[in-house]
């Protein structure tokens, strides 16, 4: 007897919600905080092959540090990282104003994702190397790189360090370990890995981080970025960030859910941590645990940051559209900024007035970062870049081509 | 000076400049232990040692990525596509990467690399084995592209393009590499050691980038030609009796238009002849500059000779390629023009 079938189907995800209906994570499993192990720095990959399908975290829901990933940061280095994901936050609400306001063409903020940056950022020592996405700004900010600066590239006025040549956000600064960003996605991942190769060749003591959102996993120089990574082991931390959405595309797209992004880390040999991305003590504890293994040239890690992109993915998105409006205050890891203005009250260094006086300090330093941009000019305002920047830097030294054709325009 | 192919050349501007410059790194595939496919790096990993000079994974994206981070370190990489019809798994990054990191960054960071790739056909390589994509990188703003033609200028201008500040698109003809090749493909091949462009320098030299070289001095036409199509440009010549100037471009972006410009001039007539296939190949952008700049010297419309616009066939080599008995009938049509 010959099997009958019905034919073949073509298997598409799909979230489990869209807007209109309730909001569902009831397929994150959330590990209680300090019960994931941590292992010796120089520990064999094959050894902790669980810690890519767990959540390190630190915080519980009481706002105490529990467990073996606690203890990396003093209450004072505490109180600079709330500082800094406020100061990122007011920063992006501000920008998206701005944008709202003609004053920029675009913004991408990173409401939810402030501790992941923030954070990491505090690991590195000066001299070592990030390969950012565009939502990463919270490396700058932790970094004190002048507020001002990076509103002059957003608004690309006279005193834009990028001379008016790149969309907004997509900042450089080599003086601050944060390399030029890209609008190709992926791209930077595996120049990370280049990077790091480069510092170990040189015998040197520098390591490098990559930096990928989920979505962009599919593209392929995550994959070369991870072979690359594993065949010479390089120094680098390959950072994926898991905020759930690409755009409109829910993280299953990506192939999300088939085991977890940082368990792609495995099958190249390299250790891979999955850590709880709304926890500012656990990416910082996890980033020191990485950073330091590159640094005693133990090769690379991989560690996926599991967060929730709170915002709309920029400016000219609504993300209404395809998922529903309560989506992130039902998003079981809760928001960053709270979770450790709440272990800071715990602690006894921290009370709901300096919070909200912070707050306000935070927003005039902002307020007065923006005037003096805005004095610099915006967008179609003011001060601009020349137009003769259009042809500088194409090369170290401008062809006759391109010297007649700045001519031709007038310049 | 001593007699060298064209890969001994290439392999010697490596050699020489990662003796001069500890930040000169070799990497692609096979281009280690082995010494590369075609020989071109042979020896340099037991002379500087595996981390100056290894084995890559298989990944065009992958190759061109790390050396892009590696030269934002610091380093000068000298890069290997296999063959340049394998370049396109890399042109993300060679384009939107390589190309603009200077002019996105403002100079915060720059791209000094060099990505070596052999090109072009009369090999019976068949579809993938002999493109010639250069027409894919000059039209990309922030990358140099050189194609040698012969030994003495593969080496002076690799080593050029290793101490170039900017990413260098370098394809090497590897129809060129064993001897000159004129498109006579029934004649026996000629050996590099028999020409006088085989006879190279050991030591340290370079050529400029952006400088053509007059291969041939001539009254009547000009030739426009770059890496095989050279030799067949002089071949074609001396079997039409046509007085033909022969210019060399060795260098696509930035171009040496002056020259270019006073051979037309001079002659009042112009072929370009290149092997990519014709339509949006580079030759238009030649043939465009030179009516812009040479139209009330032109005494006749200027003529093209390519590869067809087809997929490189396997059996049917030598009707495609364009050899010197096409050139030469493209010189008598412009003459009676």
């Amino acid at each position: 007897m010959t099997e009958t079938t019905s034919g073949l189907s073509l298997h598409v995800p799909e979230p489990a919600v869209r807007p209109g209906g309730q909001p569902n994570f009831s397929n994150v499993k959330i590990p209680a905080a300090g019960a994931v192990p941590r292992p010796d720095i120089d520990a064999a990959p094959e050894s902790m092959r669980d810690l890519a399908y767990s959540i390190i975290r630190v915080l519980n829901r009481h706002g105490e540090a529990v467990g073996p990933w606690a203890g990396t940061l003093s209450h004072q280095e505490l109180l600079i990282g709330l500082r800094n994901m406020m100061r990122l936050r007011a920063f992006d609400a501000r920008m998206v104003m701005a944008q709202r306001q003609g004053k920029t063409s675009f913004y991408m903020q990173h409401l939810g994702e402030e501790a992941v940056s923030c954070a990491f950022r505090k690991a590195l020592s000066k001299g070592d190397m990030n390969f950012p996405t565009y939502r990463q700004a919270g490396l700058l900010i932790a970094d004190d790189y002048p507020l001002v600066t990076m509103m002059n590239q957003i608004f690309s006025n006279e005193n834009d360090p990028l001379h008016g040549r790149q969309m907004p956000v997509l900042h450089s600064a080599k003086d601050h370990g944060f390399f030029t960003v890209s609008g190709n996605l992926a791209t930077q991942y595996v120049q990370a890995v280049g990077w790091a190769m480069a510092s170990a060749i040189k015998g040197d003591t520098k390591i490098a981080a990559a930096w990928i959102g989920d979505g962009s996993t599919a593209e392929s120089d995550f994959h070369s970025a991870l072979v690359f990574a594993s065949t010479y082991k390089a120094p680098v931390v390959l950072n994926i960030v898991n905020n759930q959405w690409a755009i409109s595309t829910f993280q299953g797209i990506a192939r999300g859910g088939s085991g977890t992004f940082a368990a792609r880390g495995l099958g190249f040999g390299i250790p891979a941590l999955r850590v709880d991305g709304n926890d500012y003590l656990a990416v910082h504890a996890v980033a020191k645990w990485a950073v330091e293994r590159a640094r005693r040239n133990l090769g690379p890690t991989l560690v996926e940051y599991v967060t929730y992109r709170a915002g709309a993915h920029s400016t000219s998105d609504d993300p209404s559209a395809y998922r529903p409006k309560t989506e992130s205050e039902a998003w079981p890891l809760g928001d960053p900024i709270l979770r450790l203005k709440n272990h800071l009250i715990v602690l006894g260094a921290w009370s709901e007035e300096r919070h909200q006086q912070t707050e306000a300090e935070i927003m005039d330093e902002v307020i007065d970062a923006q005037k003096e941009a805005e004095s610099h000019g915006t967008l179609h305002a003011g001060g601009k870049p020349s137009v003769r920047d259009i042809f500088e830097g194409v090369y170290a030294e401008m062809p006759d081509h391109i010297r007649r054709q700045r001519q031709k325009a007038g310049y | 000076m001593t007699r060298m192919t064209m890969i001994e050349a290439v392999r010697s501007a490596m050699d020489v400049s990662m003796g001069r410059d500890e930040n000169v790194v070799v990497f692609g595939e096979d281009v280690g232990y082995f010494g590369g496919v075609f020989r071109a790096t042979q020896g340099l990993q037991a002379k500087y040692g595996r981390t100056r000079c290894f084995d890559a994974p298989i990944s065009e994206s992958g190759i061109v990525g790390t050396a892009i981070g590696m030269a934002a370190y610091g380093l000068r990489p000298c890069i290997e596509i296999q063959f340049a019809d394998y370049m396109y798994p890399a042109y993300d990054q060679i384009t939107q990467e390589a190309a603009r990191i200077r002019y996105r960054s403002n100079g915060d960071f720059t791209c000094p690399i060099v990505i070596r790739m052999p090109t072009g056909g009369g090999i019976f390589g068949g579809q993938t084995h002999s493109q010639s994509p250069e027409a894919l990188f000059t039209h990309v703003c922030g990358l140099k592209v050189i194609v040698p033609s012969n030994p003495y200028d593969a080496k002076g201008l690799l080593m050029s393009a290793i101490e170039d500040p900017d990413p260098v698109m370098f394809l090497e003809p590897k129809r060129l590499y064993n001897g000159p090749f004129d498109g006579h493909h029934d004649r026996p091949v000629v050996p590099w050691s028999k020409h006088d462009l085989g006879e190279v320098p050991e030591g340290h030299y370079t050529i400029p980038i952006g400088k053509a070289e007059i291969r041939r001095p001539g009254t009547q036409v000009t030739i426009i030609a770059y890496g095989t199509m050279v030799h067949v440009a002089l071949a074609a010549a001396e079997e039409t009796g046509i007085d033909a100037e022969v210019i060399d471009l060795r260098s696509l972006l930035p171009l040496d238009l002056d020259t270019i410009v006073a051979s037309v001039a001079k002659t009042g007539r112009c072929l370009m002849v290149h092997e990519a296939t014709l339509t949006s190949g580079f030759g238009a952008e030649v043939v465009s500059l030179v009516q812009e700049h040479c139209f009330y010297h032109l005494e006749a419309p200027i003529i093209r000779v390519a590869g067809w616009d087809t997929p490189y066939p396997h059996a049917q080599e030598w009707d495609y390629f364009p050899g010197p008995a096409r050139v030469g009938r493209a010189l008598l049509e412009l003459m009676e023009a």
